[in-house]
């Protein structure tokens, strides 16, 4: 057994990170146990000649796929989306793409609004200020203004619009439809010991230049400094309680493989929509025989995805291809609710630049528009670098039918239950991808593009992964309270995107990230009686 | 990339086939000035490519012996160059090869599509290749690329039009 901390954090990604740094400042004994490793930028594919394939095996945005001895698998055969996610330091910000959208103010209000789902216990109001400090630690690209958002301060520039920007850009504006450059947790100038952006164009594999904001190189290294202590290669099976029903620590095995047991006055638990519920599920007791913090049954239900839809077009003229940062621009012209649509809530619409060589080649192949034998080569370069498109992020509502449970069967490598995703698409869900498919083939034509290559929903597009250990007021319908502690558990709090209570139509990290500094600073504020 | 002859678990019938299929799927154009998927060095990176996936792409490559054996009485590699024009056409064409008969298989398909994406991300980095597409040689970092910044004049119709979100 090893010394007691004041704070246990179980993931180092990017909500871990946040609430970490935040806590720092108490000079609590703060401990983070990690899974997965520290990464070195310079072993990130885009150091390679093999970067692109690189994202098919050791990069991969599948744990199935990748297999890292520091991934966990999932079942997920029964979900037409596969779940996505990185293990290490910086989590999933490792290979996320740096699309870094706000919720809106009414993704709070969902059910006075729209009448559907839930309201949230707070508002945009409550949480802009965190979204800020969190933009600050980030470094957040932008550009302030977008007609789309109340207004909020850029910290950096705005990406470039490039070729593929432009051009989709005069789309919208023939379409008389709102667009606007993204905000991105990509650096386009140095910032806080962040290089600029050289345009590498391989973000989802990892930023080899460190302009990309993965917790490992900002939130981190100031926690850090700050005496937070991160142990890697630290795999939780589970978390314990005392007599009093309190959590008392966590079981854990260290990079030996040995078991050890971290005790703990305070545990967070910070491992993702999925992770989340599978720890809480893991850690059954006679006080908790259904898991922890589970006296609702919501632990692992309610699971949201942001069903994709990818709408790419073929232009006549060269555009960026594989040079520059995938995001650029975004547009929200479908993102509030209108009924006459034929669906409820909306999306938001991430425009992307381009893809390389071996991509092109795969779209080309796969989709049958690049045959097999001597016109190969002909067809090849008439989509080299002609390829630019967006994809379509729908807001997923949340079903209590969607879950994350136990696989009686599979385990990872400590032999610890893996997770198992039973998710069906909603009807709303089909209509809004529908949806989002036709106007985006309606604007990529009008900005020029002689081919459409569609897919929906995106098979292994299971990015944000939500919902499954929900915020609310009424302990019988949710499983953290509106500050994200337990309602079973007293010394006991979630802070990733598990306790999500409706999804928004947008990348979900800046919410996650805002959240966890929200929670840090209310358990700041009631330092005194925490437990009461 | 080259392989290692003892920890390559194909055998020499199997790396017969990929190396006809792969020139199949991708030959040598003097047009472009490109050599086919199966120059040497491609097949040797393409082989320590699927390496780790031999498992997976053996099933795709057992397919084409089996379409071939059906359709033209010889396993794949063993085509005549007719009738392996005839196969790329065939496999070219939806339902080309709805007059011979062969049992559906899931893991031949699946390992055919890996098959393929093997070969594509070899072709792709080949030195050769990237210069007939005008690209350098190398990987993106460290020297990254240029992107111009785009017209950003073209957001003033977009600001003229003003808020468009919802208040809560």
């Amino acid at each position: 057994m090893t010394e007691p901390v004041d704070v246990l954090i179980v993931g180092a990604g990017a909500s871990g990170a946040a609430v970490a740094w935040s806590l720092a400042e108490t000079r609590m004994r703060i401990v983070c146990l990690e899974q997965g490793d520290w990464m070195n930028p310079a072993e990130y594919p885009s150091s390679g000649r093999d970067w692109e394939s690189r994202a098919f095996s050791d990069m991969s945005i599948s744990p199935n796929r990748r297999k890292r001895e520091t991934d966990y698998p999932v079942n997920d055969a029964n979900s037409p989306i596969s779940v996505a996610n990185f293990n290490a330091v910086g989590g999933s910000t490792i290979l996320y793409a740096g699309h870094f959208p706000r919720f809106h103010p009414s993704d709070f209000r969902v059910k006075s609004l729209d009448g559907v789902a839930d309201d949230w216990p707070i508002d945009y109001d409550m949480l802009e200020p965190f979204y800020a400090e969190n933009d600050r630690m980030m470094g957040v690209s932008g550009l302030g203004g977008d007609p789309a958002y109340p207004p909020k301060q850029a910290i950096l520039p705005p990406l470039p619009l490039g070729k593929s920007g432009a051009t989709i850009a005069r789309g919208f504006n023939k379409m008389g439809w709102h667009w606007w450059p993204s905000d991105t947790a990509i650096a386009t100038a140095e910032y806080d010991g962040r290089d600029r952006c050289i345009n590498l164009g391989a973000c989802s594999s990892g930023c080899a230049q460190g302009a990309k904001a993965s917790t490992d190189i900002t939130y981190w290294p100031h926690a850090v400094r700050a005496g937070v202590e991160v142990r890697t290669r630290c795999r939780v099976r589970e978390i314990t309680v005392n007599a009093d029903g309190m959590a008392s620590g966590v079981v854990y095995y260290d990079r030996d493989g040995v078991e050890q047991f971290q005790a703990a006055q305070v545990v967070i638990v910070a491992c993702n929509g999925v992770g989340t519920p599978r720890l809480l599920l893991n850690s059954q007791s006679g006080a908790f025989p259904n898991g922890l913090a589970n006296s609702s049954g919501l632990v692992g239900k309610n699971l949201m995805f942001h069903p994709y839809a990818s709408i790419q077009g073929i232009f006549d003229e060269p555009l960026d291809g594989y040079r520059g940062p995938g995001v650029c621009i975004w547009s929200q012209e479908f993102y509030e609710t209108d009924q006459d649509r034929g669906f409820v809530r909306g999306y938001t619409y991430e425009i992307n630049r381009g893809r390389g060589p071996v991509a092109t080649a795969a779209t080309g192949m796969f989709s049958g528009r690049i045959p097999w034998g001597a016109g190969h080569h002909e067809r090849y370069r008439e989509l080299f670098n002609r390829i630019a498109g967006m994809v379509g992020i729908c807001e997923d509502l949340p079903e209590e039918h969607n879950t994350v449970t136990l696989d009686p069967e599979l385990t990872d490598g400590h032999g610890i239950p893996a997770p198992k995703i039973d998710y069906t698409l909603s009807e709303n869900s089909r209509r809004m991808l529908d949806h989002a498919v036709a106007r985006a083939t309606e604007v990529l034509e009008a900005a020029g593009a002689v081919d459409v290559i569609t897919e929906a929903p995106i098979g292994v597009g299971g990015w944000h992964l939500m919902g499954t250990a929900r915020m609310g007021t009424d302990p019988e319908r949710s499983v953290v309270n509106e500050w994200g502690r337990a309602h079973d558990v007293k010394n006991l709090f979630i802070v990733d995107g598990s306790i999500f209570v409706t999804s928004a139509g947008v990348n979900p990290t800046r919410t996650i990230q805002a959240l966890a500094l929200y929670v840090a600073d209310s358990m700041k504020r009631r330092l005194a009686n925490l437990f009461d | 990339m080259t392989t290692i002859a003892s920890d390559n678990p194909f055998s020499a019938a199997e790396q017969h086939t990929l190396t006809a299929f792969a020139g199949a799927v991708i030959p040598a154009s003097a047009e472009y000035g490109v050599p086919g998927a199966d120059d040497a060095q491609i097949v040797a990176d393409i082989l320590a490519t699927a390496r780790p996936h031999y498992e997976a792409v053996r099933p795709g490559l057992g397919f084409q012996d089996t379409v071939a054996a059906a359709a033209y009485g010889v396993p794949f590699a063993e085509l005549s160059e007719a009738d392996r024009a005839d196969f790329v056409e065939r496999s070219n064409t939806e339902g080309g090869f709805d007059h011979i008969e062969w049992e559906f298989d899931p893991g031949a398909i699946a390992g055919q599509r890996t098959l393929i994406s093997i070969i594509l991300q070899c072709y792709y980095r080949d030195d050769r290749v990237m210069q007939s597409l005008e690209m350098e040689p190398r990987p993106p970092f460290p020297q990254g690329f240029e992107v111009e910044q785009g017209d950003w004049s073209l957001l003033e119709p977009v600001k003229q039009r003003g808020k468009i979100y919802r208040p809560a």
